[in-house]
């Protein structure tokens, strides 16, 4: 078979397996398919994805300490190391066919439901999707593109796309991205020294943020709406400390309604540079020392995330009601040849921690060796 | 033309006074995706030399700019044309994002 015009020099003209992703899971995928000699290529938007906004991992086995960039940094060079190589950009579409009889030419078996079709283009495309994987007379590839145009072409594909920043959805939060709301505390904690700060959430992410932006700010509001902090005992213990020394004030059992700008509690504009209106506070659906206003100078939230699925949503994988993909336990989905592994499968409901992401990603690699080659993966025995 | 690091003191030289539009790539060494967005600006500075001059920030270094700005994520872009800021972008949005930015922004 001749080369398809798009394929790079010395590369394989369809490579055994992509894995969209660059995260905990996609990076491991790939250096269990580089050991079963699969050719593989990971496509990822940001090097350990998540991960990589952790400002220290006290939980991965073999590393007491860890910056989240500093690990990640050492699974992407094991990665490259192994022969495989990560292309740093985001993925726009996936699609599967088959080539035309005796040609390099790719038809499109599938033509993914338009985003804009709503629920009924998606159910649609859900019968089509389990009606290409029996109806195919001859194994279908997927066609990988990116954003920018490029493809790329592989016999099995592993998704592993995480999840996307849940957001509060109320008024002034969009508007006040990178001028006081932020989503990462390790990446802006710094930016908050002497100030006053809130954190949103009650999870690992926001107990640990909080005890992050507590090295730097003033005061920390760490406001959440349940009665009681979902974190690790660890983390529960460590902000005790903080609370004892009011460096942290937890209020529970309220909702943040609305962002507010310097210049709607101040009552004038905050800033005569002309850069705009920057955070000031935010308002409660209930009362905190007797008003409905804190005044702040930065918010953080730290509510989790949103499966990232819309890769393949159009493919007509199954979800389940969270929008997760389901998978069976050996990671694959309704699509034959499609993986999925790490936060944005079902079974990441349990736990959604890089290192049952990396579990996950090792198995759809297996998984795929198994598709690929009809056989086990390589079994390894212990030494 | 590999990205430049400035300090606040040529600042004015380098972003406001000059001729051609400026990007400037606020980063602090600590910063996973800062690390990120390094060799993708890198890459772009070649290849949109000699039309976009790319410069970088140490927010920690010069943190009197930070401030002026309002840099208050990171990593945050801002371009500069005439020493006035057009555009900016905050976090990292991949060599596909810088892209389309500077695109738009040497129309």
């Amino acid at each position: 078979m001749n080369m398809p015009p798009n394929t790079p020099l010395n590369k394989p003209s369809i490579y055994d397996l992509i894995i969209v992703g660059a995260g905990p899971a996609g990076l491991t995928a790939s250096i269990y398919a580089s050991r079963y000699k699969l050719t593989n290529l990971v496509i990822g938007k940001q090097l350990g994805g998540e991960l990589v906004l952790a400002h220290k991992i006290e939980n991965f086995p073999g590393f007491e300490s860890v910056p989240g960039p500093e690990l990640v940094q050492k699974m992407g060079n094991q990665v490259e190391k192994l022969g495989a190589k990560i292309i740093y950009e985001e993925v726009g579409k996936i699609e599967m066919g088959v080539f035309k009889d005796s040609t390099t030419e790719f038809e499109s078996v599938f033509q993914p439901a338009s985003p804009a079709g709503g629920s009924r283009a998606q159910d649609s495309s859900q019968e089509c999707g389990k009606n290409l994987s029996n109806s195919l007379s001859r194994p279908h590839i997927f066609k990988v593109y990116l954003v920018g145009g490029e493809w790329y072409l592989a016999r099995a594909v592993i998704v592993a796309t995480g999840s996307e920043r849940r957001r509060l959805g109320v008024p002034g939060e969009e508007e006040l991205i990178g001028r006081g709301v932020s989503y990462c505390t390790t990446c802006d904690a710094p930016f908050y020294r002497e100030k006053l700060v809130g954190v949103v959430g009650g999870s690992d992410a926001a107990v640990t943020g909080a005890i992050h932006a507590a090295e730097f700010a003033k005061r920390i509001y760490l406001i959440y709406r349940g009665e009681q902090l979902r974190a690790e005992p660890i983390w529960i213990e460590e902000l005790k400390k903080l609370i004892e020394k009011e460096k942290v004030i937890v209020i529970y059992k309220i909702n943040v309604k609305e962002v507010l700008k310097k210049s709607q509690i101040t009552n004038h504009k905050s800033q005569a540079n002309g850069l705009g209106d920057v955070v000031g506070g935010i308002r409660l659906d209930n009362l905190f020392n007797g008003g409905d206003v804190l005044e702040l100078d930065g918010l953080f939230i730290e509510i989790g995330g949103v499966p990232g699925t819309s890769l393949v949503k159009p493919l007509g994988v199954d979800l389940i009601d969270s929008g997760h993909v389901r998978v069976t336990d050996f990671m694959a989905t309704n699509v034959v040849g499609l993986f999925c592994a790490g936060d944005m499968v079902d079974h990441s409901l349990v736990m959604q921690q890089a290192i049952t992401a990396m579990a996950q990603g090792a198995i759809a690699a297996s998984s795929a060796y198994k598709y690929l080659k009809g056989n086990q993966a390589p079994r390894i025995l212990g030494v | 033309m590999a990205v430049i690091n400035l300090n606040q003191s040529d600042f004015e030289a380098e972003v406001l006074k000059a001729e051609m539009p400026v990007l400037v790539d606020f980063y602090a060494q600590w910063c996973g995706p800062c690390k990120m967005a390094a060799p993708v600006l890198d890459k772009l500075s070649e290849e949109f030399a000699p039309k976009v001059k790319i410069v970088k920030i140490d927010v920690d270094q010069s943190r009197d700019l930070a401030q002026k700005y309002q840099i208050m994520s990171i990593p945050t872009i801002v371009a500069f044309k005439n020493g006035q800021e057009v555009a900016r972008k905050v976090g990292f949005p991949g060599e596909a994002g810088y892209k389309a930015m500077l695109e738009e922004y040497i129309k």
